[in-house]
């Protein structure tokens, strides 16, 4: 309960002088009275634009090929894969801040927690094209999945690619109904709201008959908790199995016990940056500083330092591991070829990015300054991107015989591809903040309650049991 | 009345009257009833329904013909009669399809047939099989019975079967740009016969590449009996004039030697490339590859003096970069150490540097006198070859290791002065009509020459080309006329040693070509005569008449013709060197360097320039495709800073081009190696373009090296699609190399082998496997040569695309089998001459597979007698088994690359191996399709597979029989016998992967190898 108690200083997690009207009024006004905002226009410009792109490059890659790509002969998996992983990557955040921050009680996630779901969600669409994009035959990706096939066959259980398919799938569903489970008390809110008699029927259709009943309340309260639950462990499960992706292979580089847990780690690093990437610019164009405060920002700093040091470790595991093993081609590959050899540059760069920066945040006074910590937010984006790279493509270039070693180079169609996903989510999430509240209203409102009822019992020496209704 | 009636019935009828009489018939008022059916006889009314429906549906299709003659109509109009009298019925009629009515013998859908022929090149032959599936040729196998290859191939007689389907290939008769027929040429041959006998042949000649067919000899010969004063000129440019200048020298005769590598302990190469050049590499290849066995007597040591890389100087123990005009000086120092009389005494500076090994050499051959040879190369001067049958007199050599045969009589014996003669004669207006039969001179001829010019001369007025492709010459040609294909056509080749093969059609021909012989036998007066005769009839006048006719049976099935055995050759004098001018060692000047020339590794001279396999067959050495480049040293590139795919201009004797760097290790310092063959303008869709055209540099003094080279750097480059592009092992010893002697203490020794534990993390395959068969293969390391015939053979197996020279260079490339070469050496001197090792890799077919484990959809998997197998149909291209393959053997479809289109090369196909399609992965599968050939055949006699009875085609064309392969559960089989060698070792064993593809060390004799096998 001491978080409740900002007595150390620290930025509150809701601006005083905020009532439930105001909290109610200031969120679903950006959604249901639209004021037009050109900073929107460009963004959905942007957006919308590179989704165009994404469809050329799809459909070219449809018409003639993987072949479009650099993918070659030892490098088999180029940037597909590697935005696959990194996309899958931001998505943590998402389901890290609702559900396990949830159960964990930390309050401060209220604010950013709808819309760091929706950001796991659009990255895991974003993701999930790749999987499909990158394989030779797209159109054959359900024999991936057991169905009753006439040929009486079964995807082959022991591949990696296997539990990819149910790992993904499994935290797309789950992260999808956590995020319309939330929603509903704040759909409803906005079909009250509503002035268009159309909108308000669009929005109590999705609001599935909320009427806000005590009982409504209690069941959503323990659906909500439950899927919080469920969630949980998928957290750890979608990037360990990712990582298996990897770690099941004989690839120096690739082979590593560490994998999993250093992926996580990676992942959870990607995502809190890709929510500070996303949030800063949010809460100053849409009015939100109340909400999404400093306190916010710097908790989610500590975060990225924590994980981004976690990752750090990692990679100096690598290194020692790869001393220490005497394996002579992880020795080659982990020594020599990532920080002297052919990509040197993005491994110097993944590791100024994702260690060498971030510990800039050990300054209180940068992790509370919104440019900065949104700058320093970049450069992890960069750097877990890199780090992909430099997993999938040195590993696969020099692998065990000198002879079949070559180099991968991208070219303008994988630009494109990965573009046109930024494209895609781009559009979803101005398209998502237009139409969806993106604070959660309900949530905050309760927060404005329980920030009342600490005013109230303030003085009182009774630490009763308010964490009890959270 | 009835008289106009006939008229009229006489009187085609036009369309127009046909269409109106059908669409209206009216009642016939008057004159005989005619009638059409029994239906109108009996007139119920419906005929004149059926008629006109049957009619209008004519008309509908006729709006569909491009050009309505009458004769399509009536085709039509007799369909729709026919349909018609099936009055009432709207299904479709049933169509017939025929089986044989005579089964022709021995086809049997689904089984090939094999059928003896032999190819040419260069005026030397190799004997082959070429299977053939219901009529369609589809892939070339060494004949066993022929004594050049003993059943193995190069990659030129592979690649062949491409260059037949070739849709490139010339298909009509040109005259003076406009299409015509060959009817039309024999009717102009005819007449040119009866002009030229008058004139007694004077202007014509006859211009053709090396010919090794006695029947096209003979017709040469008749021809200039009936014309003499016609000329036969030949020139090939990759010829072996030198010898037989060199013999002419020495021995007085223009004599041919060949190299018997079996008879001797100690052979010398000087700039000769025994394994690599020509047919008769075949040979010397598996003499040296059994030479070489651990098991013989006294291994086979070879030395190679030589200034660019090749096969030879790779293979050899003792490998020294000399520059091409050194080998002279080597040569000197040779024969006046072992005391040649007449030795030359010629300034051995230049080659100070290995005066020690080069004693120590004619140390060695001295105590192995009567077991040695030295040979010289077709690209040395003739002064050289003198020298080298002096050394091999002394040596005693010659009638054992070093065989002379005499050159043809009627062929020219120096081809470059025949050509020049012919240039001459031209230029000198003695000459009206020019045969060019097969030959590409316009390309392939010395730059000085300028045969296009010559060609030009108005006095030439019938200039006929025949050519398998209507390439640079067909341009300037009156006349050319498309050429058959060896696999087309009836002929007859004599090889080196003196086996005569005959040539079989496979086919008729595609496009309708013809051969010299059918052209030169228009000349002299049988028009018409099939080829077929032509060959018998110059065969009954060899063979013995009594029984011809088995004889030449037996020629046709075995690919050999049952020669009389023929006298022994006289013994030839003995060498003299006393009329040989020994030329003056000249000092490069600075600043200038030394030319060499080398026919292409894979498109030779340029003839395979359009073949596509040969195109991106990577080169031996340096591992390019599609291209040639200027071979430099690694220390003439550090001196000139240059470096791979920087383009130079090469300037040599005021002629210029533009070509990029390849730096090679091993090549001599001051010498660039320039190989023909490229910068064709009229080669083909595949062979325009690329590449440089060396030829432009070639002079006819100076065929294949000389002084004054300019190398000027500039700044542009020429991407180089190669697809080996490191070199090192980086300490991991794929290959490992021990010496003889360590190898002969293991013998005594036994079991020393080093096993890493028979371990594994993966589990065991989830079914049982086979008791009866566990395929495996074993390559020996010390047989292998690095020629690259096997990565063609899997192409042509295995319907195995080509990708071109950008998929390449985005290391695409396809084969299943592939060559790897290293270089092992420390420091910046090893750079400057390297050891090469060469590793075949197909798939190893790992017990414990990697691959299968992480294919999503079962795609690849194990069966129960260890083959690891692609589902192609299964495949959906995660490409994740490529990824996880350590061997990197796995290829992948990464765009359409097979061509579907080409109806040419749809023939070509192999109908027992699946076509990929794009998306799906793919790799060696250990020739699954002749192993289940071999289950069928088995099952059949109620019998089990032979351990060796499955013959890959790799291993089938091998040339040094480095490649074996069979049933590991055979304990008798070849391959398990190799497998329990103490020198057996598996590829990257320490991941536990368990291939059933394994290697026998490499040997050598080298004094600073180790004692044991160098663990990887």
């Amino acid at each position: 309960m001491a978080d409740h108690q900002h007595d150390d200083g620290r930025p509150p997690v809701l601006a005083p002088g905020h009532t439930y009207a105001t909290v109610t009024s200031t969120i679903s006004d950006i959604v249901l009275t639209r004021p037009l905002d050109w900073r929107w226009a460009v963004g959905m410009g942007i957006g919308s634009s590179l989704l165009l792109v994404f469809g050329a490059a799809v459909s070219m890659l449809l018409f003639k090929g993987v072949g479009i790509w650099g993918v070659n002969a030892p490098v088999m998996w180029g940037w597909a894969i590697i935005n696959f992983v990194w996309w899958v990557g931001i998505g943590h955040a998402g389901t890290l801040i609702s559900a396990i921050l949830l159960l964990l009680k930390q309050q401060w996630r209220t604010s950013i927690n709808r819309f760091a779901e929706a950001m796991t969600l659009f990255a895991v669409a974003c993701a999930g094209m790749f999987p499909l994009l990158h394989m030779g035959r797209p159109w054959k990706f359900f024999w991936m999945m057991p169905y009753p096939s006439t040929m009486a066959l079964l995807p082959q259980w022991r591949s990696p690619l296997v539990w990819d398919v149910f790992a993904v799938s499994t935290y797309a569903t789950v992260s999808a109904l956590f995020w319309y489970v939330g929603l509903i008390p704040d759909l409803a809110t906005l079909r009250d709201r509503a002035k268009n008699k159309w909108v308000a029927m669009i929005y109590g259709s999705l609001a599935l008959g909320w009427r806000g009943s005590a009982r409504h309340w209690s069941r959503y309260k323990s659906a909500y908790m439950l899927l919080a639950a469920l969630a949980t462990p998928l957290v750890v499960s979608v990037h360990t199995v990712v990582s298996l992706d990897f770690a099941a292979s004989v690839i120096p580089g690739w082979h590593a016990t560490i994998f999993p847990p250093y992926f996580v780690a990676g992942a959870i690093f990607s995502g809190f940056a890709m929510v500070v990437t996303l949030c800063v610019p949010l809460r100053a164009w849409y009015g939100l500083k109340d909400f999404i405060t400093i306190r916010h920002l710097d908790n989610m700093a500590k975060i990225i330092l924590a994980t981004g040091m976690i990752v750090g470790y990692g990679y100096a595991m690598e290194f020692f591991i790869a001393w220490y093993s005497g394996n002579p081609y992880e020795e080659f590959l982990l020594l020599d070829a990532r920080p002297f050899g052919t990509y040197s540059n993005a491994y110097r760069c993944m590791i100024l990015c994702n260690v060498g920066i971030p510990q800039l945040l050990w300054v209180p006074a940068i992790r509370r300054n919104p440019v900065l910590l949104w700058i320093i937010s970049i450069f992890v984006n960069i750097g877990m991107w890199l780090e992909r790279y430099v997993i999938v493509v040195t590993s696969l270039s020099q692998d065990f015989l000198p002879s079949s070693w070559a180099d991968y180079n991208p070219t303008i169609w994988d630009v494109a591809t990965f573009l046109g996903t930024i494209g895609l989510f781009t559009f979803l999430l101005f398209l998502f903040v237009r139409v969806l509240p993106a604070i959660a209203v309900a949530e905050m409102r309760e927060l404005v309650h329980e920030k009342h009822h600490e005013h109230a019992a303030a003085g009182a020496a009774v630490a009763e049991a308010h964490g009890e209704n959270r | 009345m009835m008289k106009s009636q006939n008229a009229d019935l006489d009187k085609p009828l036009t369309l127009t009257e046909l269409m109106r009489g059908a669409a209206a018939p009216e009642a016939e008022s008057t004159g005989p009833r005619y009638w059409r059916s029994l239906s109108e006889l009996a007139d119920d009314g419906s005929f004149g329904e059926m008629a006109s429906r049957a009619a209008a549906r004519a008309q509908a299709a006729i709006h569909g013909l491009d050009e309505p003659s009458r004769r399509k109509f009536m085709t039509l109009m007799g369909a729709s009669f026919a349909l018609a009298g099936v009055a009432g019925c709207g299904v479709q009629p049933v169509e017939k399809i025929v089986p044989y009515v005579e089964q022709p013998e021995l086809i049997v859908p689904g089984k090939p047939l094999f059928f003896a022929t032999a190819s040419s090149r260069g005026g030397d032959g190799v004997g082959l099989l070429v299977e053939s599936h219901m009529g369609r040729p589809i892939k070339i196998e060494g004949n066993p019975s022929h004594p050049t290859g003993k059943g193995a191939t190069d990659v030129f007689s592979q690649a062949e079967i491409l260059s037949l389907y070739d849709p490139d290939r010339s298909q009509v008769a040109v005259h003076d740009g406009g299409v015509d027929t060959w009817e039309r040429f024999l009717r102009f041959a005819v007449d040119l016969r009866a002009r030229k006998l008058g004139e007694k042949g004077r202007g014509l000649r006859i211009l053709t590449r090396s010919v090794c067919s006695p029947t096209v000899l003979d017709q040469i010969r008749r021809l200039r009996e009936q014309m003499p004063e016609a000329r036969w000129h030949s020139y090939e440019p990759v010829n072996r004039d030198a010898a037989r200048k060199g013999a002419e020298l020495a021995l007085g005769s223009p004599m041919e030697a060949s190299y018997h590598l079996e008879k001797a302990d100690v052979v010398v190469a000087l700039d000769a490339d025994l394994l690599g050049w020509g047919p008769a590499g075949l040979r010397h290849a598996r003499a040296f590859a059994d030479r070489r066995d651990p098991e013989a007597e006294s291994p086979l040591k070879l030395y190679a003096f030589e200034p660019t890389p090749s096969l030879t100087g790779a293979a050899a123990d003792v490998r020294v970069p000399v520059a091409a005009a050194d080998v002279l000086l080597v040569a000197a120092a040779l024969a006046k150490a072992l005391k040649v009389e007449g030795a030359p005494d010629l300034d051995a500076k230049r080659i100070e540097p290995h005066a020690a090994r080069i004693a120590a050499l004619a140390a060695e051959l001295e105590s192995k006198k009567g077991k040695a040879l030295v040979a010289v190369g077709d690209s040395q001067p003739a002064e050289v070859h003198a020298l080298g049958l002096a050394l091999n007199a002394a040596l005693g050599a010659i009638g054992e290791a070093v065989t002379l045969a005499p050159a043809d009589e009627l062929a020219p014996a120096d081809q470059t002065a025949s050509l020049v003669e012919l240039v001459r004669e031209i230029e000198a207006g003695a000459v009206d009509t020019v045969l060019v039969l097969g030959a590409n001179p316009v390309y392939e001829a010395p730059a000085d020459l300028k045969v296009a010019e010559a060609l030009r001369n108005e006095k030439v007025t019938a200039l006929i080309h025949l050519g398998l492709y209507n390439d640079e010459t067909g341009a300037l040609a009156h006349w050319h006329l498309p050429e058959a294909h060896f696999l087309e056509s009836w002929g007859d080749v004599r090889s080196a040693d003196g086996t005569v093969s005959l040539q079989q059609p496979l086919i008729e021909p595609l496009y309708q070509g013809r051969t010299a012989s059918d052209v030169l036998a228009a000349l002299l007066g049988q028009v018409g005569v099939p080829g077929r005769e032509l060959v018998r009839e110059y065969w009954k006048t060899r063979l013995p008449e009594e029984n011809f006719e088995a004889s030449w049976r037996q020629a046709l099935r075995d690919g050999v013709v049952p020669l009389p055995a023929a006298e022994p050759a006289p013994a030839p004098p003995a060498p003299k060197l006393d009329k040989v001018q020994w030329p003056a060692p000249a000092a490069p000047a600075d600043g200038e360097y030394e030319l060499v020339f080398r026919p292409d590794p894979t498109i030779w001279d340029g003839r395979y320039a359009n073949n596509g396999w040969l195109q991106e067959l990577p080169k031996p050495l340096t591992t390019l495709t599609w291209d040639n480049a200027a071979l430099v040293s690694p220390a003439l590139a550090r001196k000139l800073g240059i470096e791979d795919q920087q383009v130079v201009t090469l300037e040599f004797r005021s002629s210029t081009i533009k070509a990029p760097v390849l730096i090679a290790p091993g090549q001599a310092e001051g010498t660039v190696t320039v190989h023909l063959g490229y910068g064709r303008s009229r080669a083909g869709r595949v062979g325009n373009g690329i590449g440089f055209d060396a030829y432009k540099l070639r002079r006819a003094d100076a065929p294949w090296s000389g002084p004054g080279l300019k190398l000027i750097p500039t700044e542009g480059r020429i991407p180089l699609a190669i697809t080996q592009h490191h070199h090192d092992t980086k300490n991991r010893e794929p290959v490992k190399v021990s010496t003889f002697e360590a190898a002969r203490h293991h013998g005594e020794g036994e079991a020393h082998g080093h096993h890493h534990p028979d371990f594994s993390l993966y589990p065991d395959a989830p079914y049982k496997q086979s008791e009866d068969y566990a395929w495996g293969m074993a390559i020996d390391l010390n047989r292998c040569i690095g020629c690259g015939a096997c990565t063609i053979a899997c192409q042509a197996e295995n319907n195995i695309p080509i990708v071109g020279k950008d998929q390449v260079l985005n290391s695409r490339e396809m084969h299943w089998i592939r060559v790897d070469r290293y270089y092992e050496g420390e420091g910046a001197a090893s750079a400057d001459n390297p050891t090469t090792h060469f590793q075949p890799v197909p798939c190893m077919h790992c017990e414990k597979a990697p691959c299968e484990l992480v294919c999503p959809v079962e795609a690849t998997t194990h069966s129960d007698e260890g083959l690891n197998e692609m589902t192609y149909n299964r495949c959906v291209g995660t490409r994740y088994c490529g990824n996880n393959c350590p061997y990197k053997v796995r290829r992948f479809n990464f765009l359409q690359y097979t061509d579907n289109e080409t109806p040419g090369l749809q023939l070509l196909r192999n109908p027992d191996v699946t076509v990929r399609m794009r998306g799906v992965m793919e790799k060696c599968t250990y020739c699954v399709q002749r192993i289940n050939e071999a289950r069928q055949n088995a099952k059949v006699e109620g019998r089990k597979v032979g351990g060796d009875e499955v013959v890959t085609a790799c291993q089938a064309a091998c040339p040094t029989r480095a490649i074996v392969f069979g049933n590991l559960l055979d304990k008798e089989s070849s391959v398990s016998k190799l497998q329990a060698s103490h020198r057996n070792y598996a590829l990257l064993e320490e991941l536990g992967t368990k291939p059933r593809t394994t290697y026998l060390t490499k040997l050598t004799h080298g004094a600073e190898a180790h004692e044991e096998p160098r663990h990887g």
